[in-house]
């Protein structure tokens, strides 16, 4: 055990005395995808050695806030574009102006990199449904390919998403449908969605995982998780639903980087078409943001920058998003995460008064049916409430500005919604049990 | 909890006797430690709990809201009820085994006293897949049962789900320490009991079990206490509505500054300190002791054949529930593709090959940083110990209670504290950054996993009579070489008990690391199988890898339980002894 301690201190002292070449950077995204970035770049650049430090993004963001007096870190390279945001307003970023030729300004109406220059985007992201082929068959289900498909009761129980307070890919499905569709409309779709899931995961990977293993039919995912798994022999597809969100994935330099330079040649690197062709390895399956590399793409690979990819596809109205970010999170986790026994006791009780009266002219049983569909998808705020800064500031604490008086506590407004949540549902079920008990 | 150094310096100051001092010293040396490594990181996080979120001024606001929200009402209440069910539910898993191992003679006590204890390295994520593949509702059983009986059972779903794989995962920490305890009790009680015609049944629920009280709720204690504040398990089965899943969704997520989650980190803090008083309350004024130690226990007897197979069956059904998440993980890494299916499509090696070429250092890290945490431990565990059962040290009941506070402290809490409190410590002799100095590490996994080896290392020293002691230094012996030449051969069991609870657990720790790690060429095992499980192609290496991690733990505990069975017999052949 000395020996390894000694061996291990030496190996310390040097890899300390090699830092002047060192690039660190401090990343969310798997070994599959920084190994084959770090073996290119090494090549093309043989000046820089790449060390990689694999964080999870929550971790990461912590770490680089906590280290910031005498920051080790050069790069930020991860998915969620909120987490940059969140270090952009902390000044943990640093604007160094990199040139960006040849990369278009938005992919699938969201723009590709940080408009005030801190961070840019680098591979293009869909949101996509996954599903489990071996499942599917098994259980004689059709395959959904819109998101209102996954509404259908005959879905239920088959369906699994992550929380998008969880994970940063997931908000944006989430805002994508309720910009999509409208506040009122986008939050009843969610609902009736997640009626029918199985579950809500604490890790954005857990969906991919319950749908590789077979434990749920259909996953909510973005695109590269469902691409991945179906290039490493699961029997598993991925489909686009029409309305999509592509997010880019992204880089950013952290402030006071130790080796500036060589972050900024990383970076750089990533962007050329050489870095980018790097995306196309079958273990990464993200899509390239310079459309010139689409040129020698293998048949069937999908082309955000093509007329025919996501027809949908909304122009993602990134200040909205950002107003009420923290907000969108709460409401989703109280209404849904936290209260899903609830919610699909409700859903399920609709979905069985609905099939009863499915060709009755039971007027009776019809309304009280409409009033338990009313009760599950209202709302406690307005959307004008959600985009008041006094309002949705409870829950960006560390993002208000100082002249914005912000009105009660998270704890609070939480409390309310929830109560607001339980009782409806529970009245929702006792109606639509009490309307499928009619005939 | 500031005022514990005082308190323990202010003992210090009363040192009239020349040998208490010693005793002071090494207080005040813990206190100091434990205030560095766990109070003050943990304050530095946790303070906010006491600040208007807004105004950032001091207030208890947090906590009426606290109790006024009844999502987090509701928590408690599922919290305590699932703590509560997995100590009964894990009793019954260890009770038979402890008993059967220790009270007759039986073929493979050793094997089955080490493979009971590997329900405890359950590694991160891989373990939750293997678990899910075989119990979950598409899981290898479910689907046999739909295809023959045509129902499933919902093994892993809501509370029930979560008693079920808590009580098989942790029910080792009551077998280690029953069986520890039982080895202990004086023969001569149970003679007594028997000459006063008391056998069977009788016997064992009025002498034996408890006589083997201390190390039975030393167990439950840490059951009941890692229950309540265990957020792995709920969040593998997506159970939200408990407490420690709260503090960390809230603690967590991006930006968010949500003072609610440090409330409940403080509230789990408290409410562990509390459960741990109630099993002082109920010990007091109870004596444990055993004075003789040569006849090793129990008087063992064999059993009659038919005996013999009730108690095969019983150990076999029982190990055959609790092993089969590491059969699944088994089938994890030898698999190919896995997926809707009762077993996998195929079998390989390759994910073994993998493992071996790329990640080998993380073995060795593992070996390094657990082993050295979990020899930290038991000193400190015997120290604490000593003083605190053995001393009138003020305020040394503190230093347990601030221990076991530990087991309360979610990782990512301790390991933002260590940075918060350790970046820009600038280490002497080249070895940089402290955060980001991998002993760090290791300090980080010897604070966390310090209530284990705590636990069974009182409950050792509960079993030692004091006359022993008094006998040695009336012999003119001083306290340490009393302490090292009386106590702690007495304690031998408790302590191995302790190192390997320690080791094991700290061998896939994962959640304190994950953010002091600094290097990959730093990174033990857990955080290897952390990298492989953020793709789908690394399930199988990262179950490769999390199999290495049991053997690793099994051989440890193998090998301790051969010293424990060497110790006892050397002892057993002392005069004075049977057999």
């Amino acid at each position: 055990m000395k020996k390894l301690m000694f061996t291990t201190a030496l190996a310390l002292i040097a890899s300390a005395s090699a830092h002047a070449d060192t690039v660190v950077v401090v990343t969310s995204f798997p070994q599959d995808l920084t190994n084959p970035f770090k073996a290119a770049f090494e090549a093309a650049h043989p000046e820089h050695t790449l060390e990689v430090v694999s964080r999870n993004t929550n971790a990461s963001v912590a770490y680089l806030q906590e280290t910031r007096n005498s920051n080790t870190t050069d790069l930020f390279w991860a998915s969620a574009p909120d987490a940059f945001e969140v270090l952009k307003s902390e000044g943990l970023l640093a604007n160094v102006g990199i040139s960006v030729e040849g990369i278009p300004d938005a992919v699938g109406g969201y723009p590709i990199n940080d408009p005030d220059g801190y961070y840019y985007g680098f591979a293009a992201s869909g949101y996509g449904i996954m599903y489990n082929t071996r499942y599917v068959a098994a259980n004689g289900l059709p395959v959904a390919e819109e998101w209102d498909d996954l509404m259908r009761a005959e879905y239920n129980g088959h369906v699994a998403m992550s929380s998008p307070s969880r994970s940063g890919t997931t908000h944006l499905t989430v805002e994508t449908l309720l910009q999509g569709d409208g506040w009122e409309e986008g939050w009843a779709k969610w609902k009736w969605i997640s009626g029918n899931m199985n579950t809500v995961t604490e890790r954005s990977f857990g969906v991919p995982d319950a749908v590789n293993s077979g434990s749920t039919g259909f996953g909510i995912v973005i695109d590269f998780f469902g691409l991945a798994s179906n290039a490493s022999g699961f029997p598993v597809e991925l489909v686009y639903p029409s309305l999509t969100a592509i997010v880019p994935a992204n880089i950013g330099i952290v402030a006071n980087a130790p080796n500036s330079q060589g972050a900024q040649d990383f970076v750089e690197f990533v962007l050329s078409p050489e870095g980018q062709r790097v995306l196309l390895n079958p273990a990464i399956m993200r899509l390239p943001v310079n459309p010139e590399v689409y040129e020698d793409v293998p048949e069937g690979f999908p082309n955000p920058f093509s007329e025919d990819f996501a027809p949908g596809a909304i122009a993602f109205d990134v200040d909205k998003s950002g107003a009420r970010y923290n907000l969108v999170n709460s409401l989703f986790d109280v209404m849904i995460t936290y209260r899903l026994n609830d919610l699909r006791a409700a859903v399920a009780a609709v979905q069985a008064a609905e099939a009863v009266h499915a060709d009755s002219d039971n007027a009776e049983a019809l309304a009280l049916i409409a009033e338990a569909r009313a009760l599950v998808e209202a709302l406690p705020i307005t959307e004008e409430q959600s985009l008041d800064p006094s309002y949705a500031g409870v829950f960006q604490i560390s993002r208000v500005s100082a002249d914005v008086a912000v009105v009660g506590r998270q704890a609070e407004v939480e409390q309310a919604w929830d109560g607001f949540t339980v009782a409806n549902y529970a009245k929702a079920k006792e109606l639509a049990d009490r309307a499928a008990a009619m005939r | 909890m500031s005022d514990i150094p005082q308190s323990a310096r202010s003992a210090g100051r009363f040192t009239l006797f020349p040998r208490l001092s010693g005793v002071a010293i090494t207080g005040i040396l813990i206190a100091i430690f434990l205030m560095a490594f766990l109070v003050l990181p943990v304050i530095q996080v946790i303070y906010v709990a006491f600040l208007d979120a807004q105004s950032g001024t001091m207030t208890f606001q947090n906590f009426r809201d606290f109790f006024n929200t009844s999502l987090f009402r509701e928590s408690f209440v599922n919290s305590f009820y699932v703590s509560a069910m997995s100590v009964v539910f894990a009793t019954i898993i260890a009770l038979p085994l402890a008993y059967i191992t220790t009270r007759f003679n039986f073929a493979g006590s050793a094997i089955i006293q080490s493979l009971g204890f590997i329900p405890l390295i359950m590694p991160p994520f891989v373990g939750a897949v293997a678990m899910s593949l075989l119990f979950g509702r598409n899981g290898t059983v479910n689907l046999l049962l739909d295809q023959y009986f045509g129902f499933k059972v919902p093994f892993m779903e809501g509370l029930n789900g979560v008693i079920f794989v808590q009580s098989i995962h942790y029910f080792p920490f009551i077998l280690i320490n029953l069986s520890a305890s039982l080895r202990n009790i004086d023969r001569s009680m149970e003679e007594a009991a028997q000459n006063l015609g008391s056998s069977g049944m009788r016997m064992f629920r009025r002498i034996v079990f408890p006589l083997a009280m201390p190390g039975y709720l030393a167990g439950a204690a840490l059951v009941f206490i890692k229950v309540f504040d265990d957020l792995g398990t709920p969040l593998l089965l997506n159970v939200n509505t408990m407490l420690a899943p709260q503090a960390y969704l809230r603690i967590t997520g991006v930006g968010i500054n949500d003072p609610m989650g440090y409330v409940i980190s403080f509230i789990l803090v408290a409410f562990s300190i509390f459960a741990l008083w109630t099993s002082f309350l109920f010990m007091r004024g109870k004596d444990y002791a055993t004075v003789q130690k040569g006849g090793g226990g129990l008087s063992k007897r064999d059993l009659a054949p038919r005996e013999k197979l009730v108690a095969w069956a019983v150990i076999l059904f029982i190990l055959a529930l609790v092993l089969a998440p590491h059969f699944g993980l088994m089938l994890l890494a030898f698999g190919t593709i896995w997926s809707f299916s009762p077993l996998p499509d195929g079998f390989t090696l390759q994910h073994f090959g993998t493992v071996f070429t790329t990640s080998s250092q993380y073995i060795w890290n593992t070996i390094l940083y657990a082993g050295t945490a979990a020899i930290l431990d038991v000193i400190l565990g015997v120290a604490i110990a000593y003083i605190v059962l053995r001393t009138g040290l003020i305020g040394r009941k503190w230093l347990d209670y601030m221990a076991t506070a530990a087991l309360a402290v979610p990782g990512v809490v301790l390991g933002i504290g260590y940075l918060r409190m350790f970046h820009g410590v600038q280490l002497p002799f080249g070895l940089g950054q402290m955060s980001s100095f991998w002993g760090l590490i290791i300090v980080a996994l010897a604070v966390r996993r310090l209530p284990y080896a705590l636990r069974a290392c009182m409950a050792a020293l509960q079993q030692v009579a004091l006359s022993l002691e008094e006998a040695a230094e009336s012999l003119g012996a001083n306290k340490s070489s009393t302490v090292r030449r009386i106590v702690v051969p007495l304690m031998t069991g408790g302590i191995l008990a302790g190192f390997v609870t320690s080791f094991a657990t700290a061998a896939v720790e994962l959640s304190a690391t994950i953010m002091l790690v600094g290097r990959a060429s730093d990174a033990p095992l857990a955080y290897g199988i952390y990298l492989y499980m953020q793709s789908p192609a690394g399930r199988g290496a990262g179950a490769a890898l999390g199999i290495l991690a049991v053997v690793i733990v099994a051989l440890g505990t193998y090998l301790s339980q051969r010293i424990i069975e060497k110790d006892r017999n050397r002892r057993a052949a002392a005069p004075g002894a049977e057999q």
